[in-house]
C-alpha cells in the first residue's frame, strides 16, 4: 500500500462542482496553501468551504472567493487583517455565510468523523446563533442541539506522512486539520514529507492513515502570513 | 415629568487605564491556573502576574503555555495565539486539536477566562460579539469561552467612549452567552455578579458610591464593605 500522490493538480483532481470541501488550518497556521492553489487552477466552482475563517489578502481561500469559486462559507471568524474578498461578496449578497462558534465548529467536525448526528452544547444557548435549534435541558442547565458537520473532500496540511497515511503536523499548524481529515469521504494531506512505513514512530502519530487517502509531498511550504506581508495575489 | 438631562460625570480625571485594568484583574489570577485571554485588551492580563505566580495560558487553537511573541523576524506562522499573533513556547507546552482544545473549554477545565465586553447585564450576560445587524458577523470562540471556564471574568471600561453605562440591567446588543460573567474589573471599579444582582466589592478611593452608581446601568449591592481599588502606576 501506498498512498503518496505525485503532485498537487493530481491531488485536487477528484475535486468537482458544488462539492463540500473542509480546508484545514486557522487563518495561515496549518493551511493547505499549495493544495488550495492547485484547486483554483483546476477551477471548480459552487463550493461548500468549512474553514475556521473566510480567507485573508488574495491567496488561498480568498483567492478562491476572488475567482468565484465558493458559493458558501461555513466558518466562525469571517474576519483577517484583510479580509475584502470575503467581506465585499457577502455585502454584495453573493456568497452564503453559516457563522458557528469555533468549538462548535470543532465539534460538529469531529462528530461528522466519528458517526455522531448530533450533540449538545451549552455553547450559545440564548444567542442568535442558536435559533431555530433543538433545546435540551440537562441537570437544570440549557443546551443546544447541533448537527455533524461532513465533507465530500478534506485538503489538509501536515508535517510528515508515511506512505500508509499517518500523519504528524508542525506545532499549532495542528487545528482543525486532524477532525477534517476524519470527517471527509476522501481526504489528502499536502506535506513537507513523505517517509517509509515506519518513518514515523507510532507514538508520535496524531492522524491514523486509516483517516487519511493520500498524501502529497509539498517541501518548503508557503506560510499565508508571508505571503500576505509580501503582498501576493494568486490568480 | 421631564427632567433636565445633566451629563453623568463619569470621572474619566481618575479612571485606570487598560493597562492598571489589566494588572488588577491579574492579581486574583493563582498560580497554576490555566487562563485564556480574549484577543486584543485582556491579552495584557499576561503580562502582570504576580512574582512567584505561574499561570499557564490556553489558547484555543491548539497550545497551552506559550509565551510572549518572538522578536520581529523570528515568527514562526505556525507557532500563533488565537489572535493570529506569533508566540513562543514556554518549558511543558503542549499541542493539541481544536476539539481538544474546546474540551478543555466547554469541559470545565479551564480555571478563569478574562474576556472584552461591549455591554454586561446584573443577571450575568455578556454581549461582546457585535452590536448590530450591519457588516459581517464574526464570533470566534468567545460562545463557547463563557460556558466553559470555572471563572468567567470581563476587563472593561466602565462607560462607552460616549458616557453610557456597560453594565446594565439586560444587554439590548446581541448576546455571547446567558449568565456567564461572574466578575467585572472596569476602569473605576471591581464587581461580583451574585444572584443577579452586581455586588461592589472594589471602587476607586477618590470617587463616590453615588458617583459610581451614576455611571453604571443597574442598581450597585453592597455585602459588607467596599475596599478601595488600588492599582500601581504602569
Amino acid at each position: 500500500m501506498d498512498k503518496t500522490i505525485g503532485s498537487a493538480a493530481e491531488a485536487v483532481s477528484g475535486i468537482e462542482n458544488g462539492m463540500t470541501i473542509m480546508i484545514g488550518g486557522f487563518g495561515g497556521s496549518g493551511a493547505p496553501i499549495e493544495l488550495i492553489h492547485a484547486l483554483i487552477d483546476k477551477g471548480v466552482k459552487n463550493l461548500t468551504v468549512i474553514n475556521n475563517n473566510a480567507g485573508n489578502g488574495r491567496i488561498g481561500i480568498a483567492a478562491m472567493i476572488d475567482a468565484g469559486m465558493v458559493k458558501k462559507m461555513i466558518c466562525s471568524f469571517p474576519r483577517s487583517s484583510d479580509p475584502r474578498a470575503f467581506t465585499d461578496r457577502y455585502l454584495a449578497g453573493e456568497i452564503e455565510l453559516e457563522l458557528v462558534p469555533q468549538g462548535t465548529l470543532a465539534e460538529r467536525i469531529r462528530a461528522g468523523g466519528a458517526g455522531i448526528p448530533a450533540f449538545y452544547t451549552p455553547t450559545a444557548y440564548g444567542t442568535e446563533l442558536a435559533n431555530g435549534k433543538p433545546i435540551a435541558e440537562f441537570d437544570g442547565r440549557h443546551y443546544v442541539q447541533e448537527r455533524w458537520l461532513k465533507a465530500d473532500v478534506a485538503i489538509v496540511k501536515a508535517h510528515l506522512a508515511d506512505t500508509y497515511g499517518n500523519l504528524t503536523y508542525n506545532k499549532a499548524g495542528r487545528n482543525f486539520n486532524p477532525l477534517m481529515c476524519m470527517a471527509a469521504t476522501r481526504t489528502i494531506a499536502q506535506v513537507s514529507k513523505i517517509v517509509s512505513a515506519g518513518g514515523i514512530d507510532p507514538e508520535h502519530v496524531v492522524t491514523p492513515g486509516i483517516f487519511v487517502d493520500g498524501v502529497v509531498e509539498i517541501p518548503n511550504p508557503q506560510q499565508e502570513e508571508e505571503l500576505i506581508r509580501a503582498g501576493v495575489a494568486y490568480a | 415629568m421631564t427632567v433636565d438631562a445633566q451629563p453623568i460625570n463619569t470621572r474619566d480625571d481618575i479612571k485606570l487605564s487598560n493597562a492598571q485594568i489589566a494588572w488588577r484583574a491579574a492579581q486574583d489570577i493563582a498560580d497554576g491556573a490555566y487562563v485564556n485571554l480574549g484577543i486584543g485588551f485582556p491579552e495584557m492580563v499576561a503580562r502582570y502576574q504576580p512574582p512567584g505566580r505561574q499561570a499557564i495560558f490556553h489558547t484555543e487553537n491548539g497550545i497551552l503555555n506559550f509565551g510572549e511573541a518572538p522578536p520581529p523576524g523570528e515568527e514562526d506562522w505556525d507557532l500563533i495565539n488565537a489572535g493570529k499573533k506569533a508566540v513562543t513556547l514556554k518549558p511543558g507546552a503542549a499541542f493539541f486539536h481544536h476539539a481538544d482544545s474546546f474540551a478543555m473549554v466547554r469541559g470545565g477545565h479551564l480555571d478563569v477566562a478574562i474576556l472584552g465586553a461591549y455591554q454586561v447585564a446584573q443577571n450575568g450576560d455578556l454581549a461582546n460579539w457585535r452590536v448590530g445587524a450591519k457588516g459581517v458577523p464574526a464570533v470566534g470562540g468567545a460562545m463557547d469561552l463563557v460556558h466553559g471556564a470555572k471563572q468567567v471574568c470581563v476587563i472593561t471600561e466602565h462607560v462607552t467612549k460616549d458616557g453610557k453605562p456597560k453594565l446594565v440591567e439586560a444587554c439590548t446588543f446581541p448576546l455571547t452567552g446567558v449568565g456567564c460573567i461572574t466578575r467585572v474589573y472596569t476602569s473605576h471599579a471591581v464587581i461580583d455578579i451574585q444572584d443577579d444582582r452586581f455586588v461592589l466589592r472594589e471602587k476607586l478611593a477618590a470617587m463616590s458610591l453615588e458617583e459610581l452608581q451614576a455611571m453604571t446601568g443597574a442598581r450597585l449591592h453592597l455585602d459588607g464593605s467596599v475596599a478601595d481599588l488600588v492599582v500601581p502606576q504602569l
